[in-house]
């Protein structure tokens, strides 16, 4: 069940994060996170797992780390980044447990996860987060600096390291096998 | 004669394509607006609240609400009696799309082809539909497509017999299978009739109705409350965070069809609702 959000109710997470933050989350809780993004979104994924079929290092070292699915606008002068909400996580789903294996501690993005992600999540004690979908210029406000890492031909699917301050989150998928989405449904549903 | 030149073209499209991508419509606000005053869910509302933050956000600074400015659709109104000057009505508004996305700093989405992904760089080309029409006007509209929305939308062809009860279990059931991807509350288009490209065309056509319009057809209006009321009662909430606003407005489109076919398409489009037109006088 989704909390309200009012200040007692937030976690403040850091990035890395440690395994015992993600095992205290549950899902339904808002979450505001500080540190390192790392913008990953179709074609950064397919690439890294190329990389990884040929038996090569990621770009960056995912261990404890966070993927945020958003691929911005480009930076109007004077902003470090134009818009940045996030896209749909499913058409990621296919990548993910890779990641999850190799250390991978969360993912941002909006849409339910696959069987499979839900599980990997539970198995690497990793957590799925939501953000508001289509909120992409207020969310930007959260942003403060940006840093090419890798890809960058790829555009606004370029990787990116994002500096955040107090990013906001639902823990949708926790490593309990928790759904926030489904519990949502569940209670308000009409008979 | 009405003359148009194709640079006029040009420099209103691109200005729709900003307009379109930064300014959420009236209407769209009202909406949200009422939504948030009969939310029951407490997060539900919250969401609302925080979804009308951000279109005034990008409206006042203008910075693109979302950042999947989609892919351009164009609609285009074209009298029989306008003669486009210096130019051609569809390279004339690639050329609009192409110097909008770039001054509006929007985001360039899409790729060469399903094989070559490769991003085009400019967001051209756009998808265009003109229609002719009789007399001396011209009006181009712009909706700025979002993929989150588009890639749940769904087409069915249905039988005449599975009647209107399976078309309305078909749009629940695409709704719910949206969930939060498609970026809830929804706008949902619903094409009914025609052959099956028509249908899907006229799902789309219907998202550009004004959101608080009534359907002159009373069947169809009569489908679109009762469409908006079951969509209401699935439970999934603005951003499928659990509430009543699973939907701002169902819009349905007919025409007419086979003997032998029903073709339903059901077109989400997300809260941000973005399109924009001109007209030239």
């Amino acid at each position: 069940m989704f909390d309200r959000p009012s200040s007692e109710s937030l976690i403040h997470l850091t990035t890395p994060l440690q395994e015992e933050d993600v095992l205290r989350l549950r899902a339904g809780q808002w979450v505001v996170i500080s540190g390192t993004l790392y913008t990953a979104r179709d074609a950064a994924h397919k690439r890294m797992a190329e990389a990884l079929a040929r038996g090569e290092d990621l770009p960056f070292d995912v261990k404890g780390q966070i993927i945020y699915y958003v691929g911005p606008t480009p930076p109007p002068p004077g902003r470090v980044i134009g818009a940045a909400g996030p896209t749909t996580a499913g058409r990621m789903d296919s990548y993910t447990p890779a990641l999850l294996a190799l250390g991978l501690k969360g993912a941002i993005g909006k849409g339910p996860r696959s069987a499979e992600v839900r599980d990997a999540l539970k198995q690497h004690k990793a957590v799925y987060f939501g953000a508001l979908g289509g909120a992409g210029a207020l969310l930007s406000q959260r942003i403060r600096a940006v840093e090419p890492i890798a890809y960058e031909d790829l555009g606004p699917e370029a990787i990116r390291g994002l500096t955040v301050e107090d990013f906001p989150a639902i823990v949708v998928n926790d490593c309990q096998g928790g759904d926030a989405y489904e519990d949502a449904r569940r209670r308000w549903r009409k008979a | 004669m009405k003359e148009v030149a194709a640079s006029d073209i040009s420099a209103r499209v691109a200005e729709l394509c900003m307009r379109a991508c930064t300014v959420l419509p009236p209407d769209v606000v009202a909406a949200i607006e009422a939504a948030r005053d009969r939310e029951e869910s407490p997060i539900g509302r919250e969401v609302l609240s925080r979804l009308l933050e951000n279109a005034a956000l990008a409206a006042e600074q203008g910075i693109p609400m979302c950042q999947d400015t989609g892919l351009a659709v164009v609609f285009v109104e074209l009298g029989e009696d306008v003669e486009l000057t210096s130019g051609y009505l569809e390279a004339a508004i690639a050329e609009g799309v192409r110097e909008g996305y770039e001054k509006g700093y929007l985001r360039k989405s899409v790729v060469y082809s399903p094989f070559d992904r490769r991003n085009t760089g400019d967001n051209t080309p756009p998808v265009i539909h003109t229609q002719v029409i009789p007399g001396a006007s011209l009006e181009i509209t712009v909706a700025a497509k979002g993929a989150g929305s588009e890639n749940m939308s769904a087409l069915r062809m249905m039988a005449p017999a599975d009647g209107i009860d399976a078309v309305k279990r078909f749009v629940v059931e695409t709704v719910e299978n949206a969930g939060a991807s498609a970026c809830p509350p929804v706008v949902v288009g619903l094409g009914l009739g025609g052959s099956f490209e028509q249908c899907a065309l006229i799902a789309k056509r219907a998202l550009l109705r004004p959101l608080d319009d009534r359907n002159p057809d009373p069947a169809a209006a009569d489908l679109e409350d009762e469409l908006l009321a079951l969509i209401n009662a699935t439970g999934i909430g603005p951003m499928a965070v659990g509430g009543r606003t699973t939907a701002l407005a169902v819009k349905v489109e007919t025409a007419p069809c086979h003997i032998a076919s029903l073709p339903v398409a059901v077109n989400l489009q997300c809260h941000a609702a973005r399109h924009a037109s001109y007209r030239w006088k």
